[in-house]
């Protein structure tokens, strides 16, 4: 989040797009919920009627995957009005001229037929966004989760640039990061490209600070590694033999699975380090129990970039140890010198040498009790609420052209109607935890899909009954709900059930840029079950 | 920001624009009885105890609901205010059915507070007893309505903060009471079971289920006659030795703060911090019911495997350690993959980093942020 969660409240507009917060995020939902109330204007852009929009201004039901033509739909309204921040765009963002040029395509006839909304409520949703300012804009999955996620995320910026929204209280363009520490799992380098707090590994004075500060040989590699979808190609094609897995389960959170499972077999050596087993342990040739977060000390950085202290409420279960304790005997096996660490904190002293946006972020403060949000770049400084307030990361803000694309699969006469795969408010992620808890699944028991009355009556189901789920990947049988909160010729379920696997049915197919799945939008039919 | 100027009980004191007369007495030190009201919520002004008298002003206004005016001239603790209070309070305990010993608030009551702050030294009208059902209808939580003092602090909890509106203020036959529409169960009415609304209820209205030690108080006290099993139960949580740490929720990017009590070595309850900077206060049905349960199962993995001839065996930590150094060693850089997590640590998914770029030599690692 370019803001904070706190800050949501002084928004006098609020764009919540591909999120359904009351269920993924409940708390912030209540943030929302409280910005409402002291009278700011809800925009939901959602293909499901979820609870949000009960307060709501304004309901775009959009497609699944027509979130582009929505979002610069949205952007051409306020240049053909005349509303948006002119002095904002002139004083901090560049590339407008082309940007404008690029909008041509994006007319009021064109945006009602891809997203399917009346062109209408398209104008008012930026008549309401454009009177009241500062107003910010929330999304999750439904925006990433598309092989064009990477151009979605870059409409989200363009709009509230021409809006003047960023860098300004109760603004912001706000992805809210799913998993609890998806956002300090990124800062602490654990993807393909870079190191800690987003050090390229491109850059040789990055890795040879790295390995000195390591004692390794200086010559790391300078090439950008595999992403998770490319490791499992690299599975399938025998390239990639061994792998080490901690705390994650892709048979169930990987898109098409039956694909998952064949390519972990094929793996000639997996360890599995985990709090469970799971679908993936069965593949394992090593599984090594982890303490679950309860039992251990450390930190996890939340969705506003604020780094919190976790204590350790238990002892460890059984025989089981913490993670970097795991780590780094392994490490210390294979001949590492600097991993005697004996504890989270010696760790996290090492990352601020290290890690110019989180030196600041040490052991002695989170035990005073304090919870910066980075950048927090000394000792002392009070960390960054909100980004962007001066000027942007690279000097001014870059207005991005962005062509239409719509989902990679459309519906058609074989697979007519468009899944859209969501999550439960009890549920989370895989299930791995929640579906341990008994209260939790008394209160949602099972995997539905969910369809419009009229698309139900074409079909002549009925609601309660098994239905077959197909796609060109694979089927699954699931209860029907059938419900007016979603729009006809779109259906929806959780993927938290492994009795039910959405990703069965969803499209590996990845963003060329991001690598993320298009689990948001694939083509499937739906037929009673046999 | 314009400052105001008042005076309360002859004393003078400088609030900003926008408080109370509440505000401002507290600014000064100075103790109104207050039951509606919840330093959370919006000022309601429904239960009248926090009456005061205003100069220039007839009657008594509410000092949670009436704004801070310029030169205004307050008293908190007249005759005439005690009185009125005392008044105000025997009509709710009418109503309010005097169990205490057993019951789940008993010595963390709002009312027990305020009838001792006030000393209700007459005798009241004894609570002509309704008996309603007691509504069990979720995993979670109990609602005994014949326990409400109908502050309405749920509803407008479940309205003003969770935008859920599943309880709200009615009217039946004539008489104001508090419930889902049409009565429905709690799953039905759309309920999201944040327990927000437990959490601010100041009397037992509405309470948290039995924990697991007090379960067993419950079990034997279902076969003792009403009060016995009652203290009973109180005595069994005067005894509970409970201890507090905070730490954060696992589950969602929020990382909400949580209060977890634990006893003999085992999670009891998870309440959210109210000093938590990113939840202040609230929380989701997975934080408070979804984590003890968890952690605490019995499925948990608690030693290392090893797979031999298609089956696990169990395995000393050195030695799976060693069998997983070995084996690594033996791939190059690009044959080898590493999956961190987004549910461990930073500092867990910093060693891992420094395993992979450091001695595997590579940087085919990634998390599951993008799934
Ligand atoms: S648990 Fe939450 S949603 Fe349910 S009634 Fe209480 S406040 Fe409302
Ligand atoms: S249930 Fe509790 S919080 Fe709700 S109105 Fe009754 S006493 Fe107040
Ligand atoms: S309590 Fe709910 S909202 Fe808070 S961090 Fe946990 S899952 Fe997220
Ligand atoms: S506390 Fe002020 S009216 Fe109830």
């Amino acid at each position: 989040m370019t803001n904070s969660i706190a800050d949501i409240q002084e928004a006098k507009s609020l764009l919540v797009i591909g999120s359904n917060t009351s269920a993924t995020h409940p708390v912030i939902a209540t943030r929302v919920r409280r910005a409402v109330m002291d009278g700011a204007r809800l925009v939901v852009a959602n293909p499901i009627e979820i609870p949000i929009t009960k307060y709501a201004t304004l309901h775009l039901r959009q497609t699944p995957g027509s979130d582009i033509a929505l979002l610069m739909g949205l952007c051409r309204v306020l240049l053909d009005e005349g509303i948006y921040d002119k002095e904002y765009v002139e004083a901090r963002c560049e590339n407008f001229d082309e940007f404008k040029e690029s909008l041509k395509e994006y007319d009021l006839d064109f945006v009602e037929k891809h997203t399917g909304v009346p062109a209408e409520k398209v104008v008012e949703a930026a008549r309401v966004l454009a009177a009241n300012r500062p107003g910010a804009l929330l999304y999750a999955m439904g925006i990433t989760q598309h092989t064009h996620g990477t151009d979605n995320v870059m409409a989200t910026a363009n709009l509230q640039m021409l809006l003047g929204n960023v860098g300004k209280a109760g603004g912001g363009v706000n992805p809210l990061r799913g998993q609890n520490n998806v956002q300090g799992a990124c800062d602490m380098g654990a993807l393909p490209n870079v190191f800690t707090g987003y050090q390229p590994v491109t850059d040789e004075n990055v890795r040879k600070k790295f390995a000195a500060a390591w004692d390794v040989d200086e010559d790391m590699p300078g090439e950008i590694g595999l992403t998770i979808p490319k490791m499992f190609q690299g599975m399938a094609d025998g390239s990639l033999k061994a792998m080490y897995l901690v705390g994650e389960n892709p048979m169930l959170s990987d898109p098409d699975i039956k694909h998952v499972e064949e390519n972990l077999k094929k793996l000639e050596f997996l360890v599995v380090q985990d709090i469970f087993p799971t679908e993936s342990t069965p593949y394992a040739h090593v599984i090594l129990p982890a303490a679950a977060s309860m039992e251990k000390e450390g930190t996890f950085t939340n969705t506003e970039r604020r780094v919190q202290k976790l204590n350790k409420v238990l002892e460890p279960a059984g025989e089981s140890k913490p993670d970097w304790w795991i780590t780094a005997e392994i490490a210390k096996r294979m001949g590492g010198t600097t991993f005697d660490y004996e504890s989270a904190d010696d760790i996290l002293k090492e990352i601020n040498k290290l890690t110019p946006s989180y030196t600041g972020i040490t052991p002695e403060r989170l035990a005073g009790g304090d919870a910066p949000q980075w950048p927090c770049p000394e000792e002392g400084h009070p960390g960054t609420p909100i980004l962007h307030t001066a000027q942007f990361a690279r000097g001014k803000g870059f207005l991005v052209p962005i062509s239409y694309k719509g989902p990679a699969e459309m519906p058609d006469e074989e697979y007519p109607l468009v899944l859209t795969t969501t999550r439960s408010l009890f549920h989370y992620h895989t299930g791995t935890m929640t579906r341990k808890s008994d209260g939790l699944n008394t209160i949602h028991p099972e995997n539905v899909v969910l369809m419009h009355p009229n698309t139900a009556q074409e079909l002549e189901l009925q609601d309660g009954e098994m239905v077959k789920v197909s796609s060109r990947r694979g089927h699954i049988d699931i209860k029907l709900a059938v419900s007016p909160t979603i729009g006809e010729g779109v259906v929806a379920m959780n993927f938290h059930f492994a009795e039910a696997p959405a990703n069965m049915l969803t499209n590996p197919v990845l963003d060329p840029v991001s690598s993320i799945p298009e689990y948001k939008a694939c083509a499937v039919r739906v037929e009673k079950a046999a | 920001m314009n400052t105001i100027k008042l005076s309360i009980n002859g004393k003078e004191v400088e609030v900003a624009e926008g408080a109370t007369v509440l505000d401002a007495a507290k600014a000064l030190g100075i103790e109104i009885p207050t039951l509606c009201h919840h330093p959370s919520l919006k000022p309601s002004g429904q239960c009248r105890v926090c009456a005061v008298e205003i100069e220039g002003q007839r009657g008594l206004p509410e000092a949670c609901a009436t704004p801070a005016v310029d030169g205004m001239v307050v008293m908190t603790a007249t005759d005439r205010v005690m009185e009125f209070r005392r008044e105000v309070l025997s009509g709710i305990l009418a109503e309010h059915p005097r169990e205490c010993p057993g019951c789940d608030s008993n010595q963390n009551c709002e009312l027990q507070n305020l009838i001792e702050g006030l000393g209700i030294d007459r005798p009241y009208v004894a609570p002509t007893v309704k008996e309603k059902e007691v509504l069990a209808d979720n995993p979670f939580f109990r609602r005994d309505y014949n326990l409400c003092i109908k502050c309405g602090r749920c509803v407008r909890m479940c309205h003003e903060f969770r935008g859920a509106s599943v309880v709200v203020m009615k009217e039946v036959e004539g008489i104001q009471e508090v419930g889902t529409p049409l009565d429905l169960p709690l799953p039905e009415a759309g309920c999201q079971f944040c327990a927000a609304c437990v959490d601010v209820c100041p009397v037992g209205a509405l309470a948290l289920l039995p924990r697991e030690f007090e379960a067993e108080a419950q079990e034997i006290g279902s076969s003792l006659p009403g009060n016995q099993a009652r203290f009973l139960k109180d005595f069994y949580r005067g005894g509970a030795r409970k201890e507090i740490v905070k730490s954060i929720c696992p589950y969602c990017g929020v990382g909400c703060q949580m209060i977890f009590e634990k006893q003999d070595g085992r999670i009891v309850q998870v309440l959210p911090d109210p000093e938590g900077p990113a939840n202040l206060g609230q929380a989701c049905v997975k934080g408070r019911f979804g984590i003890a349960e968890f952690v605490q199962h019995p499925g948990r993995l608690t030693k290392p495997l090893i797979r031999e001839n298609g089956e696990f065996r169990d395995a000393e930590w050195d030695e799976a350690l060693d069998l997983v150094a070995e084996k690594l060693k033996g791939y190059k850089p690009e044959e080898i993959g590493v999956v961190a997590s987004a549910k461990v640590t930073n500092e867990e998914n910093y060693v891992i980093m420094k395993l992979t770029r450091g001695l595997l030599r590579t940087n085919s690692i990634d998390h599951c942020a993008r799934l």
